[in-house]
């Protein structure tokens, strides 16, 4: 690992612009890391000469002083981001070979700002997973390792790729999607920060969809200030989008520092799960006297249906990704595989194409929206939904500003630990994430600290619609107030 | 959609549209869906192209193939035609609905669902006014009208082991007009489509095209025994044509109460019309019907607007056939049947009203549609192809009028403009077609034919039907420019009948 890999985003930027780097030197830097970082599995794609060409043209924009605020800047794409005339695949079989003709909205505005590509990052398959495991194309292995352990351990999911990458220092930066928490929940477990945004925050035009309601772009970074200068640029409206949302771009980089003194931040009782580890439940408190520290007011609140959040998650989420993927039906693009007519050329190319996770939430979402059990599961599902939104709002229109739970119930586990288990023990790690999903609310996590098994372990902050700033403020309180965690041992290169 | 399903059944019986079967009497009950084509210029949720007959898949974006990662935007063109459609129908506006997914799967279906709205649709409940024949006008009430994507089209005769799909279809904006089931004869439905064909052209907002696949229906039937309950129905999908509508009407109540008679039961079902062989038959059953799994679509917001909107749109409609048929029976002393011929088409009631402009708008009106329409449909023309334009026609209806031209040389005259064209003035003056009432000139004529047949004067005065006959001769000699009204009087008074 050279040097140049071990700049923040903020630190390359402004060394680029003062010409002390070039983005080829950058650029070349984070191809190194990838090719040595294969063992990972990180990527799906690597884009090596589109990137060097890339960061040659930001080069010469750099030099005429016509440069993005992302000039030069590499990043890891996760692979549900369609990119031009690069192989998107969502991690399926089924789109493996699937080079799409256009550009995600999202990684438009990247390239528009003067990013580099250096690929296209491992994820669960269709972004269902919790792991990283689902991915037809491996496991991504975590950077990280237990204290005295040589067992790979998952890097979370579904943006597996992008924290492991951003964790190990392959990129500066990464774009992920959050549906449940897949986001922040790999943020949370390779000590990186990810911001899920407000619903319509960000394009989802582009982005292969797995539930529409709940999915939102976001970014993965190494600091709440990396994480900020990302979302300015990943944020906006698109009149592509019907849900996205027409309101300005805030430049996010100026929360990073603002007091927090006044606000007033809400613990939510409901929060405290059964079987939640005494170490999180001591971060937690820990995260509580950071912000107290720094001057807000901390408040004890309730979101009651807290509760009902999982089991509604896993009746919406699945209902419109079976209708959502019905498109890969093995026409138009993609996997086909052969049949004697038309229906058996769909069962073979949706049976071959889709992996055993996938096929299992299309199966749910198809009976929860069947006729006979459409009242008592999706529909009962959607009033669910409202009653945790306004759960929310009640805090809110009571005066809380943001509100802090653990980001995740536990720190990483081992690959295949939990991959023969029963679902629901995979789904529990979004126990915590979910509701803000459901809610449409901005959410991110934070890294406050190690497990005593040395493996990072991730705070939550929820706040106000559209308030990302906010959050940004909050977290680097308790990033500045955490502390510094070392760089996991290079093993992998 | 599901129709029959509530206290709908409010037309009294008529006896006379009751169908004879062996064992008795029978009334037919039928409702329509219409699926009516929007006139717009892109599709419902895309920029595509809706023009008809280009290359297959040369009008189909990325979001109209399903590509990974699209999404639909709402077309406002669409909305706003749906809005005026509704307002055409007297209906309901509904300033907010939303848009479900109806999913299934099918090759010319490429995301694997229907955009469609099933709960909250844009149109309620509304009606329209149908005259079934010239002494007979009865109501359809409409239930609701959605929008909705149409889909691509499978191609099965391009290879003999291959199906090919078009999408240039794909995604073009519907809308399902559901009637109530208030039809009572295949003669009602063909009239009632013909309505709303008539109103969607006045609008604006479906060209109402059977052969390019603009309009079409699905046709719920069932038949039961005067004064009893509703029966079971069938639907018959997507007839392409008004007389087919009509035909697979008839062909399938006979089929029901054949059924019916032999002791038998209707199966609920969807069938097909064949009209090459004059039969439906059953396409599925509804054991194997699809389970559309409807849900709302959560890449779309609910479609919401104001009032300002919706009266914006109705500022900007044009007089609908109702209204325009009123005027021309209040202002043009028209009967009912003629007006309603004249208004069936905007362009028809636009030619009459400018020959009507400012002559004898009786006159004008008898000439527009025995003269010109008999003439038009032999010649398979339309009042846009007419060669005969309307202030031709106005310039010999007034000659009519003002007795410079008798009627036999009217039609010479509009012979002659439909075949050389020209100003029928000029015609007139050049070839001397000027009718005579100058009274000499036709009593010369007169006094010639009595002193030449002094035998057929014995006649008429015996019998004065006989006059006709001297008529007749007085015309051939003055070249059928006398003025038969002169000619008459003239005549009564010489022969003193």
């Amino acid at each position: 690992m050279t040097d140049l890999t071990h700049m923040t985003l903020a630190e390359a930027r402004d060394a680029l612009v003062a010409k002390k780097i070039s983005a080829r030197e950058l650029t070349s830097a984070h191809i190194g890391a990838v090719e040595a970082a294969r063992a990972l599995n990180a990527f799906i794609v690597e884009t090596p000469e589109q990137a060097l060409a890339m960061a040659d043209a930001a080069d010469q924009r750099l030099g005429n002083g016509t440069h993005g605020p992302l000039e030069g800047i590499p990043l890891g794409i996760k692979d549900l981001y369609c990119t031009k005339d690069v192989q998107t695949t969502a991690g399926s079989h089924i789109l493996e070979g699937f080079v799409p003709t256009y550009e995600s909205t999202v990684t438009s505005q990247l390239w528009r700002d003067g990013a580099v590509m250096l690929g296209k990052l491992n994820l669960d398959e269709f972004a269902m997973g919790s792991s990283n495991e689902t991915s037809h194309f491996g496991a991504v292995k975590s950077p990280w390792r237990r204290a005295g352990s040589n067992a790979a351990l998952v890097p979370g999911g579904s943006s597996g790729g992008s924290a492991a990458a951003v964790a190990a220092h392959l990129c500066l930066g990464a774009t992920a999607t959050d549906t449940g928490g897949s986001i922040r929940q790999p943020a949370a477990f390779t000590g990186t920060v990810g911001i899920k945004p407000t619903y319509g925050r960000c394009s989802r035009w582009g982005i292969v969809a797995f539930a529409s309601s709940l999915d939102q772009a976001g970014p993965i970074a190494r600091n709440v200030r990396d994480s900020a200068i990302l979302m300015r640029s990943m944020a906006g409206f698109d009149p592509k989008d019907s849900t996205s949302v027409d309101r300005p771009v805030p430049n996010y980089e100026e929360a990073i520092g603002q007091s927090i003194k006044g606000k007033t931040i809400g613990i939510p009782k409901e929060y405290r799960v059964d079987g939640m580890s005494p170490e999180i439940e001591a971060l937690w408190q820990q995260g509580i006297a950071w912000l107290r520290d720094a001057g807000a007011k901390i408040v004890d609140i309730s979101l009651p249906n807290t509760r009902h959040a999982l089991p509604a998650y896993y009746i919406v989420a699945p209902a419109e990704a079976s209708s959502n993927l019905a498109r890969y039906d093995g026409v138009r693009y993609g996997l086909r595989e052969q049949g004697r007519d038309i229906v058996e050329m769909y069962e073979k190319t949706r049976a071959a194409g889709f992996g055993k996770e996938v096929r299992r939430r299309i199966m749910i979402g198809t009976y929860v929206l069947s006729a006979g059990y459409y009242d008592a599961y999706y529909l009962r599902a959607q009033k669910i939904r409202t009653l945790i939104k306004r759960d929310f709002e009640n805090a809110y229109a009571a005066g809380v500003d943001a509100i802090l739970t653990p980001a995740t119930p536990s720190a990483a586990f081992g690959i295949g630990e939990k991959v023969s288990a029963d679902p629901i023990e995979m789904y529990l790690n979004d126990v915590f994430t979910v509701t803000v999903n459901m809610a449409g609310l901005p959410g991110i996590a934070v890294p406050a600290g190690l497990s005593s098994e040395g493996l990072p372990l991730g705070l939550q902050l929820i706040g106000r619609p559209f308030d990302e700033e906010g959050l940004f403020s909050m977290a680097s309180v308790i990033e500045q107030s955490a502390p510094k965690t070392s760089l996991p041992q290079n093993w992998w290169a | 959609m599901t129709l029959h399903d509530t206290s709908l059944d409010i037309r009294a019986m008529d006896p006379k549209k009751l169908i004879a079967g062996a064992t008795g009497n029978w009334e037919i009950i039928c409702g329509l869906e219409v699926h009516a084509q929007v006139t717009s210029k892109s599709k419902l949720f895309s920029g595509a192209s809706t023009a008809f007959g280009a290359e297959p898949n040369s009008h189909v974006s990325l979001v109209d193939a399903a590509m990974p990662g699209m999404l639909p935007v709402i077309n406002g063109e669409c909305v706003a035609q749906a809005v005026r459609t509704g307002l055409g129908l007297n209906a309901q506006i509904n300033h907010r609905s939303t848009f479900d997914r109806k999913n299934y799967f099918y090759p010319d279906l490429p995301q694997g669902y229907q955009i469609s709205q099933f709960k909250s649709p844009i149109v309620g409940e509304g009606e329209v006014i149908v005259d079934v024949t010239a002494a007979e006008q009865i109501i359809v009430r409409i239930e609701r009208l959605h929008l909705e994507q149409d889909a691509g089209k499978s191609l099965h005769d391009q290879s003999p082991n291959l199906s090919f799909v078009d999408l240039n279809r794909s995604g073009v904006a519907l809308m399902e007009i559901v009637s109530k089931p208030d039809i009572r004869s295949a003669e009602e439905a063909r009239a009632y489509v013909t309505k709303l064909r008539t109103i969607m052209r006045y609008l604006g907002t479906c060209d109402g095209n059977m052969e390019e696949g603009s309009l079409r229906a699905d046709v719920n039937v069932s038949v039961r025994r005067p004064g009893e309950p509703l029966g079971t129905r069938c639907e018959i999908k997507n007839v392409n044509s008004i007389r087919f509508i009509g035909q697979a009407i008839e062909v399938e109540a006979r089929r029901q109460i054949e059924i019916l008679e032999d002791g038998g039961k209707i199966d609920q079902e969807t069938r097909l019309f064949d009209p090459g062989r004059g039969e439906t038959r059953a396409m599925r059953s509804k054991e194997e019907a699809h389970d559309y799994r409807y849900f709302p679509d959560p890449d779309l917001l609910p479609l919401e607007f104001d009032d300002a909107f919706v009266e914006g749109l109705r500022a900007g409609l044009p007089e609908l056939p109702d209204m325009k048929k009123a005027r021309f029976m209040r202002d043009y002393g028209l009967a009912s049947y003629d007006a309603g011929v004249l208004v069936a088409e905007r362009e028809s009631a636009d030619y009459f009203e400018a020959v009507a402009d400012g002559h004898d708008a009786k006159t004008a009106a008898n000439w527009v549609i025995n003269e010109l329409f008999g003439r038009l449909n032999k010649e398979g023309k339309t009042i846009a192809t007419s060669p005969v334009k309307a202030e031709q026609l106005g310039a010999i209806v007034e000659m009519i009028s003002s007795s410079e031209i008798s009627g036999k040389i009217a039609k010479d005259l509009f012979e002659i403009v439909w075949t050389e064209g020209g100003d029928p003035r000029q015609i007139v003056a050049d070839r001397g077609m000027t009718q005579v009432t100058d009274s000499g000139a036709i009593e010369a004529a007169v006094n010639a034919i009595i002193e030449a047949n002094p035998d057929k004067v014995a006649q008429a005065i015996a019998k004065p039907t006989m006059l006709g006959w001297f008529v007749g001769q007085v015309m051939k000699q003055t070249g059928g420019k006398a003025n038969p009204q002169a000619v008459n009087d003239l005549l009564k008074a010489k022969l003193g009948i």
